[in-house]
Protein backbone atom coordinates (compact mmCIF):
# COMPACT_ATOMS: atom_id res chain seq x y z
CA UNK A 1 0.00 0.00 0.00
CA UNK A 2 1.42 3.04 -0.76
CA UNK A 3 1.50 5.77 1.77
CA UNK A 4 0.40 9.74 0.87
CA UNK A 5 3.86 10.02 2.45
CA UNK A 6 6.02 8.35 -0.03
CA UNK A 7 3.75 10.04 -3.34
CA UNK A 8 4.41 13.30 -1.38
CA UNK A 9 7.88 13.13 -1.08
CA UNK A 10 8.36 11.53 -4.73
CA UNK A 11 7.53 14.31 -7.36
CA UNK A 12 8.04 12.10 -10.45
CA UNK A 13 5.47 9.63 -8.82
CA UNK A 14 2.77 12.47 -7.71
CA UNK A 15 3.43 13.76 -11.82
CA UNK A 16 2.32 10.23 -12.91
CA UNK A 17 -0.52 9.43 -11.03
CA UNK A 18 -1.91 13.50 -11.53
CA UNK A 19 -1.42 12.17 -15.18
CA UNK A 20 -3.30 9.59 -14.71
CA UNK A 21 -6.20 10.82 -12.99
CA UNK A 22 -6.77 14.09 -15.09
CA UNK A 23 -6.58 12.17 -18.09
CA UNK A 24 -9.45 9.66 -18.11
CA UNK A 25 -11.87 13.26 -18.89
CA UNK A 26 -9.67 13.50 -21.98
CA UNK A 27 -9.70 9.75 -22.72
CA UNK A 28 -13.37 8.94 -23.04
CA UNK A 29 -14.27 12.43 -24.12
CA UNK A 30 -11.59 13.03 -26.48
CA UNK A 31 -9.83 10.31 -28.13
CA UNK A 32 -13.03 8.53 -29.33
CA UNK A 33 -13.73 11.48 -31.86
CA UNK A 34 -10.55 10.97 -33.34
CA UNK A 35 -12.34 7.89 -34.73
CA UNK A 36 -15.74 8.57 -34.99
CA UNK A 37 -17.60 8.87 -38.39
CA UNK A 38 -19.58 11.91 -37.37
CA UNK A 39 -16.40 13.65 -36.99
CA UNK A 40 -14.18 12.05 -39.24
CA UNK A 41 -15.80 11.86 -42.47
CA UNK A 42 -16.56 14.80 -44.59
CA UNK A 43 -20.22 15.75 -45.18
CA UNK A 44 -21.65 14.20 -48.52
CA UNK A 45 -20.83 16.38 -51.49
CA UNK A 46 -18.23 18.43 -49.61
CA UNK A 47 -16.02 20.70 -51.36
CA UNK A 48 -12.19 21.95 -51.09
CA UNK A 49 -11.89 26.28 -51.14
CA UNK A 50 -10.29 27.32 -54.67
CA UNK A 51 -6.93 28.82 -53.98
CA UNK A 52 -8.76 32.15 -54.44
CA UNK A 53 -10.97 31.24 -51.22
CA UNK A 54 -8.11 29.57 -49.19
CA UNK A 55 -5.78 32.89 -49.54
CA UNK A 56 -9.15 34.92 -48.49
CA UNK A 57 -9.33 32.36 -45.65
CA UNK A 58 -5.87 33.69 -44.61
CA UNK A 59 -6.74 36.96 -45.19
CA UNK A 60 -9.71 36.20 -42.48
CA UNK A 61 -7.34 34.67 -40.32
CA UNK A 62 -4.57 37.21 -40.59
CA UNK A 63 -7.28 40.46 -40.28
CA UNK A 64 -8.39 38.55 -36.80
CA UNK A 65 -12.09 38.64 -38.33
CA UNK A 66 -12.49 35.20 -36.07
CA UNK A 67 -12.46 37.40 -32.84
CA UNK A 68 -15.21 39.05 -33.53
CA UNK A 69 -17.65 36.76 -35.58
CA UNK A 70 -18.17 32.60 -35.06
CA UNK A 71 -18.34 30.33 -37.26
CA UNK A 72 -20.56 27.29 -35.70
CA UNK A 73 -24.28 27.89 -35.54
CA UNK A 74 -25.50 25.95 -32.58
CA UNK A 75 -28.86 23.96 -32.36
CA UNK A 76 -31.13 26.61 -30.63
CA UNK A 77 -33.89 28.22 -32.48
CA UNK A 78 -32.70 31.09 -32.08
CA UNK A 79 -29.59 30.95 -33.96
CA UNK A 80 -31.14 29.14 -36.45
CA UNK A 81 -33.93 31.23 -37.43
CA UNK A 82 -31.45 33.81 -38.18
CA UNK A 83 -28.26 31.86 -39.34
CA UNK A 84 -29.75 28.61 -41.01
CA UNK A 85 -29.38 25.33 -40.13
CA UNK A 86 -27.04 24.45 -36.92
CA UNK A 87 -23.13 23.26 -37.84
CA UNK A 88 -22.47 19.61 -37.62
CA UNK A 89 -18.47 18.71 -37.29
CA UNK A 90 -18.38 16.77 -40.25
CA UNK A 91 -18.79 20.22 -42.40
CA UNK A 92 -15.18 21.57 -40.69
CA UNK A 93 -13.38 18.17 -41.72
CA UNK A 94 -10.94 19.61 -43.74
CA UNK A 95 -10.78 23.25 -42.01
CA UNK A 96 -7.01 23.16 -40.48
CA UNK A 97 -7.22 25.11 -38.62
CA UNK A 98 -11.13 24.79 -37.85
CA UNK A 99 -12.02 28.93 -37.40
CA UNK A 100 -14.98 28.02 -35.00
CA UNK A 101 -14.17 31.24 -32.62
CA UNK A 102 -15.67 31.40 -29.26
CA UNK A 103 -17.07 35.20 -29.14
CA UNK A 104 -19.95 36.80 -30.96
CA UNK A 105 -19.55 40.42 -31.12
CA UNK A 106 -20.96 40.25 -34.69
CA UNK A 107 -23.13 37.88 -36.40
CA UNK A 108 -21.98 34.09 -37.22
CA UNK A 109 -20.64 33.76 -40.66
CA UNK A 110 -20.84 29.76 -40.88
CA UNK A 111 -23.46 30.00 -43.66
CA UNK A 112 -23.28 33.68 -44.79
CA UNK A 113 -22.13 32.62 -48.28
CA UNK A 114 -24.84 34.13 -50.77
CA UNK A 115 -26.76 36.02 -48.50
CA UNK A 116 -25.32 39.21 -49.76
CA UNK A 117 -23.93 40.42 -52.97
CA UNK A 118 -20.19 41.27 -53.54
CA UNK A 119 -20.71 44.58 -54.07
CA UNK A 120 -22.15 44.56 -50.42
CA UNK A 121 -19.19 42.69 -48.97
CA UNK A 122 -16.98 45.39 -50.98
CA UNK A 123 -18.98 48.43 -49.46
CA UNK A 124 -19.05 47.02 -45.81
CA UNK A 125 -15.34 45.67 -45.61
CA UNK A 126 -14.06 49.18 -47.09
CA UNK A 127 -16.08 51.25 -44.43
CA UNK A 128 -18.95 49.01 -42.73
CA UNK A 129 -20.92 52.90 -41.48
CA UNK A 130 -21.29 53.42 -45.22
CA UNK A 131 -24.11 50.89 -45.08
CA UNK A 132 -24.58 49.58 -41.42
CA UNK A 133 -24.63 52.99 -39.42
CA UNK A 134 -25.00 51.72 -36.25
CA UNK A 135 -21.80 49.25 -37.01
CA UNK A 136 -19.07 49.16 -34.81
CA UNK A 137 -17.06 46.77 -37.27
CA UNK A 138 -13.58 48.63 -38.14
CA UNK A 139 -12.83 49.38 -41.82
CA UNK A 140 -10.02 47.52 -44.04
CA UNK A 141 -9.32 49.60 -46.80
CA UNK A 142 -5.73 47.77 -47.29
CA UNK A 143 -7.67 45.22 -48.55
CA UNK A 144 -8.91 47.13 -51.99
CA UNK A 145 -4.75 47.99 -51.98
CA UNK A 146 -3.18 45.02 -51.28
CA UNK A 147 -2.45 42.63 -54.32
CA UNK A 148 -1.87 39.00 -53.72
CA UNK A 149 1.43 37.19 -55.17
CA UNK A 150 0.25 33.77 -55.23
CA UNK A 151 3.57 33.08 -54.04
CA UNK A 152 2.90 30.44 -51.24
CA UNK A 153 -0.73 28.77 -52.46
CA UNK A 154 0.43 25.79 -54.42
CA UNK A 155 2.68 25.18 -51.13
CA UNK A 156 -0.30 26.41 -48.70
CA UNK A 157 -2.22 23.52 -50.71
CA UNK A 158 0.59 21.11 -50.51
CA UNK A 159 0.66 21.12 -46.71
CA UNK A 160 -3.30 21.11 -46.55
CA UNK A 161 -3.06 17.73 -48.52
CA UNK A 162 -0.57 16.15 -46.43
CA UNK A 163 -3.42 16.63 -43.39
CA UNK A 164 -6.05 14.99 -45.46
CA UNK A 165 -7.64 17.81 -47.66
CA UNK A 166 -8.07 15.86 -51.28
CA UNK A 167 -5.92 19.07 -53.13
CA UNK A 168 -4.29 17.20 -56.37
CA UNK A 169 -0.42 18.02 -57.19
CA UNK A 170 -2.64 19.21 -60.49
CA UNK A 171 -4.78 21.72 -58.36
CA UNK A 172 -1.80 23.23 -56.49
CA UNK A 173 0.51 23.47 -59.78
CA UNK A 174 -2.76 25.62 -61.66
CA UNK A 175 -2.98 27.94 -58.15
CA UNK A 176 -0.31 30.58 -58.43
CA UNK A 177 -2.23 31.93 -61.84
CA UNK A 178 -5.53 31.96 -60.61
CA UNK A 179 -4.83 33.80 -57.76
CA UNK A 180 -1.27 36.42 -58.62
CA UNK A 181 -2.28 39.94 -58.93
CA UNK A 182 -5.78 39.61 -57.24
CA UNK A 183 -6.88 42.13 -54.97
CA UNK A 184 -7.04 41.03 -51.30
CA UNK A 185 -10.62 41.97 -51.13
CA UNK A 186 -11.64 39.81 -53.97
CA UNK A 187 -9.93 36.30 -52.11
CA UNK A 188 -11.51 37.38 -48.74
CA UNK A 189 -14.99 37.85 -50.69
CA UNK A 190 -14.95 34.81 -52.53
CA UNK A 191 -14.25 32.97 -48.96
CA UNK A 192 -17.17 34.88 -47.52
CA UNK A 193 -19.57 33.81 -50.28
CA UNK A 194 -18.35 30.32 -49.83
CA UNK A 195 -19.05 29.56 -46.60
CA UNK A 196 -22.36 27.86 -45.93
CA UNK A 197 -21.75 26.90 -49.59
CA UNK A 198 -19.33 24.31 -49.97
CA UNK A 199 -21.99 21.56 -49.74
CA UNK A 200 -25.53 21.58 -50.34
CA UNK A 201 -27.14 19.05 -47.58
CA UNK A 202 -28.78 21.41 -45.40
CA UNK A 203 -31.71 23.14 -46.08
CA UNK A 204 -31.35 27.09 -44.49
CA UNK A 205 -35.30 27.89 -45.17
CA UNK A 206 -36.54 29.45 -42.08
CA UNK B 1 -19.07 5.10 -32.34
CA UNK B 2 -17.92 1.82 -32.98
CA UNK B 3 -18.43 -1.23 -30.13
CA UNK B 4 -15.20 -0.71 -29.38
CA UNK B 5 -15.44 3.02 -28.55
CA UNK B 6 -18.52 2.98 -26.82
CA UNK B 7 -16.78 0.18 -24.63
CA UNK B 8 -13.75 2.20 -24.10
CA UNK B 9 -15.59 5.03 -22.95
CA UNK B 10 -17.75 3.14 -20.66
CA UNK B 11 -14.64 1.33 -19.21
CA UNK B 12 -12.98 4.75 -18.49
CA UNK B 13 -15.54 6.17 -16.82
CA UNK B 14 -16.65 3.24 -14.70
CA UNK B 15 -13.04 3.27 -13.63
CA UNK B 16 -13.09 7.01 -12.73
CA UNK B 17 -15.76 6.30 -10.62
CA UNK B 18 -14.80 3.16 -9.20
CA UNK B 19 -10.93 4.32 -8.66
CA UNK B 20 -12.40 7.77 -6.66
CA UNK B 21 -14.14 5.67 -5.04
CA UNK B 22 -11.49 3.52 -3.93
CA UNK B 23 -9.41 6.07 -3.29
CA UNK B 24 -11.96 7.74 -0.49
CA UNK B 25 -12.63 4.80 0.87
CA UNK B 26 -9.11 3.37 1.41
CA UNK B 27 -7.62 6.72 2.48
CA UNK B 28 -10.45 7.03 4.72
CA UNK B 29 -10.00 3.31 6.61
CA UNK B 30 -6.16 4.15 6.51
CA UNK B 31 -6.40 7.34 8.73
CA UNK B 32 -4.05 6.25 11.98
CA UNK B 33 -7.01 8.32 13.91
CA UNK B 34 -10.48 8.85 13.99
CA UNK B 35 -10.49 12.20 15.95
CA UNK B 36 -8.57 14.80 15.60
CA UNK B 37 -5.43 14.86 17.94
CA UNK B 38 -2.22 17.09 19.11
CA UNK B 39 -0.12 14.39 16.57
CA UNK B 40 1.60 15.82 14.16
CA UNK B 41 3.12 14.38 11.09
CA UNK B 42 6.53 15.09 12.48
CA UNK B 43 8.06 17.58 9.52
CA UNK B 44 8.78 20.98 10.62
CA UNK B 45 9.37 23.73 8.21
CA UNK B 46 10.00 27.08 9.46
CA UNK B 47 8.61 26.18 12.82
CA UNK B 48 5.44 24.90 11.38
CA UNK B 49 4.27 21.53 11.86
CA UNK B 50 1.57 19.64 10.11
CA UNK B 51 -1.66 17.58 12.05
CA UNK B 52 -1.88 14.33 11.06
CA UNK B 53 -6.05 14.34 11.14
CA UNK B 54 -8.50 13.12 9.53
CA UNK B 55 -10.80 14.58 7.15
CA UNK B 56 -12.99 16.36 8.21
CA UNK B 57 -16.35 14.52 8.16
CA UNK B 58 -18.64 17.47 6.36
CA UNK B 59 -15.66 17.36 3.56
CA UNK B 60 -15.29 13.74 3.15
CA UNK B 61 -19.53 13.43 2.37
CA UNK B 62 -18.95 16.28 -0.01
CA UNK B 63 -16.68 13.73 -1.79
CA UNK B 64 -19.22 10.97 -1.76
CA UNK B 65 -22.04 13.37 -2.76
CA UNK B 66 -19.96 14.21 -5.91
CA UNK B 67 -19.85 10.26 -6.42
CA UNK B 68 -23.73 9.99 -6.24
CA UNK B 69 -24.21 13.43 -7.93
CA UNK B 70 -22.24 11.61 -11.07
CA UNK B 71 -24.27 7.90 -11.01
CA UNK B 72 -27.34 9.63 -11.10
CA UNK B 73 -26.45 12.38 -13.72
CA UNK B 74 -25.48 9.12 -16.01
CA UNK B 75 -28.89 7.59 -15.30
CA UNK B 76 -30.70 10.63 -16.44
CA UNK B 77 -28.35 11.77 -19.55
CA UNK B 78 -27.01 8.68 -20.50
CA UNK B 79 -23.43 7.76 -21.47
CA UNK B 80 -21.96 6.82 -25.12
CA UNK B 81 -24.27 4.44 -26.76
CA UNK B 82 -27.12 4.16 -23.63
CA UNK B 83 -29.25 6.75 -23.59
CA UNK B 84 -30.37 7.92 -20.31
CA UNK B 85 -33.60 8.33 -18.54
CA UNK B 86 -34.69 11.11 -19.60
CA UNK B 87 -33.57 10.13 -23.51
CA UNK B 88 -31.78 13.42 -23.82
CA UNK B 89 -29.61 14.71 -26.90
CA UNK B 90 -28.93 18.07 -27.97
CA UNK B 91 -30.27 17.48 -31.11
CA UNK B 92 -33.37 15.73 -29.47
CA UNK B 93 -34.16 19.40 -27.34
CA UNK B 94 -33.60 21.98 -30.54
CA UNK B 95 -36.28 19.78 -32.51
CA UNK B 96 -38.22 20.03 -29.19
CA UNK B 97 -37.65 23.47 -29.33
CA UNK B 98 -38.84 23.81 -32.99
CA UNK B 99 -42.08 21.62 -33.16
CA UNK B 100 -43.10 24.06 -29.92
CA UNK B 101 -42.21 27.26 -31.76
CA UNK B 102 -44.22 25.63 -35.21
CA UNK B 103 -47.16 24.69 -32.26
CA UNK B 104 -47.33 28.69 -31.39
CA UNK B 105 -46.43 30.21 -34.85
CA UNK B 106 -47.44 28.62 -37.06
CA UNK B 107 -51.59 29.68 -36.82
CA UNK B 108 -50.00 33.13 -36.92
CA UNK B 109 -48.22 32.69 -40.08
CA UNK B 110 -50.86 30.55 -41.46
CA UNK B 111 -53.74 33.76 -40.90
CA UNK B 112 -51.06 36.06 -43.10
CA UNK B 113 -50.03 33.54 -45.40
CA UNK B 114 -54.11 33.43 -46.61
CA UNK B 115 -54.08 37.33 -47.43
CA UNK B 116 -52.79 39.47 -50.23
CA UNK B 117 -49.72 42.15 -50.08
CA UNK B 118 -52.76 44.68 -50.54
CA UNK B 119 -55.09 42.89 -47.55
CA UNK B 120 -51.97 42.77 -45.57
CA UNK B 121 -51.70 47.01 -45.19
CA UNK B 122 -54.61 46.55 -42.95
CA UNK B 123 -52.75 43.86 -40.41
CA UNK B 124 -50.38 46.27 -38.39
CA UNK B 125 -49.25 43.34 -36.29
CA UNK B 126 -48.74 41.35 -39.66
CA UNK B 127 -46.81 44.45 -40.95
CA UNK B 128 -44.73 44.43 -37.45
CA UNK B 129 -43.86 40.90 -37.92
CA UNK B 130 -42.49 42.09 -41.56
CA UNK B 131 -40.76 44.82 -40.06
CA UNK B 132 -38.81 42.67 -38.14
CA UNK B 133 -38.12 40.06 -40.41
CA UNK B 134 -37.28 42.99 -42.67
CA UNK B 135 -34.67 44.14 -40.04
CA UNK B 136 -33.18 40.90 -39.64
CA UNK B 137 -32.70 39.68 -43.12
CA UNK B 138 -32.77 43.22 -45.29
CA UNK B 139 -31.72 46.25 -43.54
CA UNK B 140 -27.92 45.26 -43.93
CA UNK B 141 -28.24 46.66 -47.42
CA UNK B 142 -31.38 49.01 -47.45
CA UNK B 143 -30.98 50.46 -44.31
CA UNK B 144 -32.94 49.85 -40.95
CA UNK B 145 -35.89 52.06 -42.47
CA UNK B 146 -35.53 51.16 -45.61
CA UNK B 147 -34.04 54.08 -46.98
CA UNK B 148 -30.96 52.13 -48.43
CA UNK B 149 -27.37 53.60 -49.18
CA UNK B 150 -24.92 53.90 -52.28
CA UNK B 151 -25.88 51.59 -54.32
CA UNK B 152 -28.56 49.78 -52.89
CA UNK B 153 -31.86 51.03 -53.20
CA UNK B 154 -34.26 53.18 -51.07
CA UNK B 155 -37.48 51.34 -51.03
CA UNK B 156 -39.35 54.10 -49.05
CA UNK B 157 -39.96 56.10 -52.60
CA UNK B 158 -41.76 55.07 -55.20
CA UNK B 159 -39.33 54.79 -57.66
CA UNK B 160 -38.99 51.25 -58.65
CA UNK B 161 -36.01 49.62 -60.05
CA UNK B 162 -38.24 46.55 -61.16
CA UNK B 163 -41.39 47.18 -60.28
CA UNK B 164 -43.18 48.37 -57.10
CA UNK B 165 -46.01 46.19 -57.59
CA UNK B 166 -47.08 43.51 -54.69
CA UNK B 167 -46.12 40.62 -57.38
CA UNK B 168 -43.27 42.19 -58.75
CA UNK B 169 -41.53 42.89 -54.90
CA UNK B 170 -42.51 39.01 -53.96
CA UNK B 171 -40.91 38.18 -57.22
CA UNK B 172 -37.53 39.96 -56.12
CA UNK B 173 -37.37 39.11 -52.75
CA UNK B 174 -37.72 35.22 -53.75
CA UNK B 175 -35.98 34.79 -56.87
CA UNK B 176 -33.19 38.12 -56.29
CA UNK B 177 -32.00 40.50 -59.30
CA UNK B 178 -28.99 41.36 -61.26
CA UNK B 179 -28.20 44.00 -62.58
CA UNK B 180 -26.76 44.30 -65.86
CA UNK B 181 -25.53 47.54 -67.22
CA UNK B 182 -22.71 46.92 -69.09
CA UNK B 183 -18.85 49.09 -69.04
CA UNK B 184 -19.05 51.44 -72.05
CA UNK B 185 -15.66 52.24 -71.18
CA UNK B 186 -14.03 50.96 -74.11
CA UNK B 187 -16.99 51.33 -76.52
CA UNK B 188 -17.33 55.32 -76.34
CA UNK B 189 -13.65 56.29 -75.41
CA UNK B 190 -13.11 58.76 -72.47
CA UNK B 191 -14.84 61.77 -74.67
CA UNK B 192 -17.30 59.79 -75.57
CA UNK B 193 -18.31 59.39 -71.89
CA UNK B 194 -17.65 62.51 -70.71
CA UNK B 195 -20.33 63.66 -73.52
CA UNK B 196 -23.31 60.61 -72.59
CA UNK B 197 -22.91 62.00 -68.86
CA UNK B 198 -23.78 65.37 -70.40
CA UNK B 199 -26.76 63.98 -71.80
CA UNK B 200 -27.75 61.62 -69.06
CA UNK B 201 -27.24 64.93 -66.69
CA UNK B 202 -29.51 67.00 -69.11
CA UNK B 203 -32.51 64.56 -68.65
CA UNK B 204 -33.21 65.37 -65.31
CA UNK B 205 -32.44 68.77 -66.21
CA UNK B 206 -28.86 68.99 -64.09
CA UNK B 207 -26.79 71.42 -65.06
CA UNK B 208 -24.69 70.37 -68.43
CA UNK B 209 -22.75 71.26 -71.03
CA UNK B 210 -24.99 71.67 -74.48
CA UNK B 211 -22.37 71.03 -76.96
CA UNK B 212 -20.89 67.87 -75.24
CA UNK B 213 -24.74 66.87 -74.50
CA UNK B 214 -25.68 67.20 -78.06
CA UNK B 215 -22.93 64.59 -79.08
CA UNK B 216 -23.61 62.58 -76.10
CA UNK B 217 -27.54 62.32 -77.50
CA UNK B 218 -26.57 60.37 -80.32
CA UNK B 219 -24.69 57.86 -78.73
CA UNK B 220 -27.43 57.07 -76.31
CA UNK B 221 -29.47 56.97 -78.62
CA UNK B 222 -27.51 54.04 -80.60
CA UNK B 223 -26.14 52.36 -76.92
CA UNK B 224 -28.46 53.07 -74.03
CA UNK B 225 -31.63 53.39 -75.39
CA UNK B 226 -31.97 49.11 -75.85
CA UNK B 227 -32.52 49.43 -72.00
CA UNK B 228 -33.20 52.93 -70.83
CA UNK B 229 -35.95 54.15 -73.72
CA UNK B 230 -35.55 56.36 -76.18
CA UNK B 231 -36.96 58.93 -73.77
CA UNK B 232 -34.41 57.83 -71.11
CA UNK B 233 -37.65 56.56 -68.66
CA UNK B 234 -36.12 53.22 -68.19
CA UNK B 235 -37.07 49.69 -68.43
CA UNK B 236 -38.34 48.37 -65.42
CA UNK B 237 -38.53 44.45 -67.01
CA UNK B 238 -35.02 44.78 -67.12
CA UNK B 239 -34.43 46.96 -64.07
CA UNK B 240 -33.13 49.34 -66.17
CA UNK B 241 -33.65 52.83 -64.26
CA UNK B 242 -35.42 55.90 -65.29
CA UNK B 243 -32.56 58.49 -65.95
CA UNK B 244 -35.08 61.47 -66.26
CA UNK B 245 -35.90 61.56 -62.39
CA UNK B 246 -33.53 62.64 -59.69
CA UNK B 247 -32.93 59.69 -57.60
CA UNK B 248 -29.49 57.61 -58.41
CA UNK B 249 -28.68 54.89 -56.87
CA UNK B 250 -24.89 55.08 -57.60
CA UNK B 251 -24.80 58.99 -57.20
CA UNK B 252 -25.99 62.24 -59.43
CA UNK B 253 -23.08 64.31 -60.00
CA UNK B 254 -20.88 64.00 -63.28
CA UNK B 255 -18.25 62.05 -62.05
CA UNK B 256 -20.71 59.13 -60.49
CA UNK B 257 -22.48 59.09 -63.48
CA UNK B 258 -19.04 59.13 -65.94
CA UNK B 259 -17.80 55.96 -63.47
CA UNK B 260 -21.32 54.35 -63.73
CA UNK B 261 -20.81 54.59 -67.49
CA UNK B 262 -17.16 54.11 -67.86
CA UNK B 263 -17.38 50.73 -65.67
CA UNK B 264 -20.84 49.23 -65.38
CA UNK B 265 -23.22 48.14 -62.56
CA UNK B 266 -23.78 45.11 -61.75
CA UNK B 267 -26.15 45.89 -58.64
CA UNK B 268 -27.10 42.16 -56.81
CA UNK B 269 -30.32 41.27 -54.78
CA UNK B 270 -29.56 37.87 -53.51
CA UNK B 271 -32.34 35.18 -54.17
CA UNK B 272 -34.42 33.96 -50.80
CA UNK B 273 -36.34 31.35 -51.82
CA UNK B 274 -33.25 29.06 -50.08
CA UNK B 275 -33.54 31.41 -46.43
CA UNK B 276 -37.14 32.06 -46.06
CA UNK B 277 -40.54 30.40 -46.55
CA UNK B 278 -42.95 31.84 -48.70
CA UNK B 279 -45.39 33.24 -45.91
CA UNK B 280 -42.18 34.92 -44.99
CA UNK B 281 -41.62 36.22 -47.92
CA UNK B 282 -44.98 37.56 -48.48
CA UNK B 283 -44.70 39.99 -44.85
CA UNK B 284 -41.77 41.04 -45.89
CA UNK B 285 -43.08 42.03 -49.07
CA UNK B 286 -46.04 43.59 -47.58
CA UNK B 287 -44.33 45.72 -45.40
CA UNK B 288 -41.63 47.02 -47.96
CA UNK B 289 -44.54 48.00 -50.20
CA UNK B 290 -46.62 49.68 -46.73
CA UNK B 291 -43.28 51.80 -46.96
CA UNK B 292 -43.84 54.01 -50.11
CA UNK B 293 -47.73 53.31 -50.45
CA UNK B 294 -48.69 54.79 -46.94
Amino acid sequence: MIKHETIEKNIGLMILLIILVISGGGLAEIVPLFFANATTKPIEGLRTYTPLELEGRDIFIREGCYVCHSQQIRPFRAETERYGHYSTANEFVWEHPFLWGSKRTGPDLARVGGRYSNDWHRAHLFNPRDVVPESKMPAYPWLFENKLSGEDTAAKMRVLAKLGVPYTEEDASKAREQVEGKAEIDALVSYLQALGKTHSQYTNKR
Amino acid sequence: MSAFWNAWVWAITLAVILGCSWLLLATRKSEPHKEATEETLGHSFDGIEEYDNPLPGWWFQMFVATVIFGIAYLGLYGLANVKGFYGWTSIGQYEEEMAHAEEVYKPVFAKYAAMSVEDLQNQPDGLKIGQRMFANNCSLCHGATGAGAHGFPNLTDSDWLYGGAPATIKQTITNGRQGAMPAWGPVLGEEGVRDVTSYVLSLSGAEHDADMAARGKQQFQALCTACHGADGKGTQALGAPNLTDNTWLYGGSFEQISHTIRTGRNGVMPAHKDLLSDDKITLIAAYVYSLSNK
